[in-house]
């Protein structure tokens, strides 16, 4: 994810451009070099067409045969499909997939936009807070990860401060659902300084005379907040909402690092995508399968986004 | 009425008065919130330093705890590279990053230029690639992609690493809005002076965008420094790994030795904060503007 996600792609402006001057004749001191726009395309044409398009196409023909990481496999109908809905692994992964987007998506949408009206006025220093709190986006996922683990470990400094406040120790670690919750906070520790940014930039556009006139009128703070600031960065919030639970349904990295590859005992805490790593990478990977649960994976994802999208618009209405 | 006007001077003198006293106690409520989170967003990074420092002889599991380590060392660093190549795994993802950098910078500058300033039959076509590319998550073309690679015979290479990643949709489209929004003006007089798009580009909208680049560049920098899920599925090979990769092989082999593991994360993580603390005036800037302009 780059920040960039939240610019539309609007059409460029309609520019006439100046009526072309007459050919000149070359002054021939300058070597021309090419410039047909399809030479300035041809690179980033050709790595998303190898790279993103025909691995789409080809996950979508794989998901009908049997192939292997070595063998290209036979043609078998919605075998995969039908093999996936017995699969309990299956079912483990997605409830743990949208479990994380339940619990991971309120927060970021929340959290973050509060942290940004915090460093939002100019104060000394406010520019070191803003960067510091971008520190965990930062970080690879892995660094923060291992971090965390040492954090929460039964041995490590969280479990060491609760046993010297009196509480016994809690296996963050250990515990399924609590794995998954410890999962879900670091989640959201990390995305925290991302979203802010963006909220930043929405605050930055929210006439300051609105405060000021609903604080003539005597609102309070939390009043403030729902009548001005909320309304106006809405459409934002959308946005967060919609990229936080695509990125929360996807999750792979904090729990591979946090549960091990497998997802912990009996796999109760892997995910879709940890699934799909699992399943058709290796030398007897079953590319074919793991292609099938990557098709479910991607239309999710996009029905995720598009319910996101949806339920704003209904509220407009 | 008369009334009404007397209190009128008197509500406003009074709310300015409260506001002022309220603002100075917020002020300070204010710093308190900003020194929590800041306790809270880089307290556990101070925390795996500390534990990074701390001699053989300091129990790390004692209580209460404490940050500042008793019995300062830098051996876990060099136990650190001992256990793994941990340097190898460091210049790994440095070439990884640096060719994902420039790729991204010149492939997507130069896409992103053809989509916004020349007119061409298939200029829709192309836009749409891109715009299709970029819904595609990454999660779900990845085994289609190690499939792709294995034929490649790339698998196991760091060219395998760099290459899906190289030119981003997404940074296409960031650098297609950046050159929308010049001014057509700035290169009409080179247009009128016969200059070719490859000579307006290189001189005139290039330079134009610096902000624009300056943000692919460092995210492209980081999300290949710190990318995990795909160098897990190409590398196999213990030399090739990158550094997130090597990093997780020194979890899985070393768990209890938590001061190696401690030193690896700071020498992941410590280029990187360093990096950004000296980008971070032109990123944020770079940010906020392309956001007032989408």
């Amino acid at each position: 994810m780059t920040p960039g996600e939240r610019f539309t792609v609007a059409e460029a402006p309609a520019v006439t451009p100046p009526p072309a001057p007459a050919r000149r004749p070359d002054r021939g001191t300058r070597t021309q070099l090419p410039s047909s726009p399809w030479l300035f395309l041809a690179p980033g044409l050709l790595i998303v067409a190898a790279f993103s398009l025909y691995p789409f196409l080809s996950t979508v023909a794989h998901s009908f045969t049997d192939a292997r990481t070595l063998t290209a496999g036979q043609f078998v109908g919605g075998a995969n499909y039908r093999e996936l809905i017995h699969d309990a692994m299956f079912w483990t992964g997605l409830r743990n997939s949208l479990l994380y987007v339940l619990g991971v998506v309120p927060l970021l949408v929340m959290l973050p936009l509060l942290l940004a009206m915090l460093v939002q006025r100019r104060l000394p220093g406010i520019t070191f807070f803003r960067a510091a709190f971008y520190t965990p986006v930062v970080a690879s996922v892995v660094v923060v990860g291992l971090i965390w683990v040492w954090l929460l470990d039964d041995r490590g400094l969280i479990n060491a401060l609760l046993e010297g406040l009196g509480f016994g120790k809690v296996g963050f670690l250990s515990d399924p659902w609590l794995l998954l919750l410890s999962a879900m906070a670091v989640t959201v520790w990390k995305g925290l300084g991302y979203y802010m940014i963006i909220y930043l930039a929405a605050l930055a556009n929210v006439p300051r005379e609105l405060h000021e006139a609903c604080a003539v009128d005597g609102a309070g703070a939390v009043r403030r907040f729902l009548t001005v600031t909320v309304p106006a960065v809405r459409s934002t919030m959308v946005l967060v909402a919609a990229l936080s639970s695509v990125a929360a349904f996807k999750v792979f990295s904090e729990v591979y690092l946090m549960a091990g590859p497998t997802g912990g005992p009996g796999g109760e805490d892997t995910t879709l995508v940890m699934l799909v790593q699992q399943v058709g990478t290796g030398l007897s990977g079953r590319v074919g399968y793991a292609s099938a649960l990557s098709v479910v994976v991607f239309v999710l994802t996009l029905g995720l986004m598009l319910l996101v999208l949806r339920a704003n618009r209904k509220e407009d209405a | 009425m008369s009334a009404a006007v007397q209190r009128e001077p008197d509500r406003r003198a009074g709310w300015a008065r409260a506001g002022r006293r309220i603002r100075r106690w917020q002020l300070l409520l204010r710093y308190l919130l900003l020194l929590a989170v800041l306790a809270l967003t880089i307290g556990p990074f101070l925390w795996q330093l500390s534990t990074s420092l701390k001699g053989p002889g300091e129990d790390i599991y004692r209580y209460p705890p404490s940050l500042l380590p008793h019995r300062f060392t830098l051996d876990n660093y060099a136990g650190v590279a001992e256990t793994i190549p941990v340097w190898d795994f460091a210049l790994n993802s440095l070439k990884v990053a640096v060719t994902n950098v420039l790729t991204n910078c010149a492939g997507a500058a130069l896409a992103g230029y053809a989509l916004a300033r020349m007119r061409f039959t298939g200029r829709k076509s192309a836009l749409v690639v891109f715009i299709m590319a970029m819904l595609v998550p990454v999660e779900s073309i990845m085994i289609a992609q190690f499939v792709t690679m294995r034929e490649l015979q790339l698998n196991n290479t760091l060219l395998g690493v760099v290459l899906p990643g190289c030119i981003g949709a997404m940074n296409v489209l960031l650098m297609r809005n950046a050159f929308a929004a010049l001014p057509y003006e700035v290169e009409e007089a080179a247009f009128v002076d016969g200059a070719n798009a490859w000579q307006r580009f290189v001189r005139i909208a290039l330079p134009s965008v610096r902000g624009t680049l300056a943000v692919v560049a460092i995210f492209a920098f980081m999300g290949a420094w710190d990318d995990f899920l795909w160098p897990l599925i190409v590398l196999s090979d213990q030399s090739k790994f990158t550094l997130t990769i090597g990093l997780n092989f020194l979890h899985g082999t070393f768990a209890d030795n938590q001061r190696l593991v401690a030193a690896g994360t700071v020498i992941a993580v410590l280029p990187l904060i360093v990096l950004f603390a000296c980008l971070q005036r032109s990123f944020f800037r770079g940010v906020g503007e392309g956001a007032v302009k989408g």
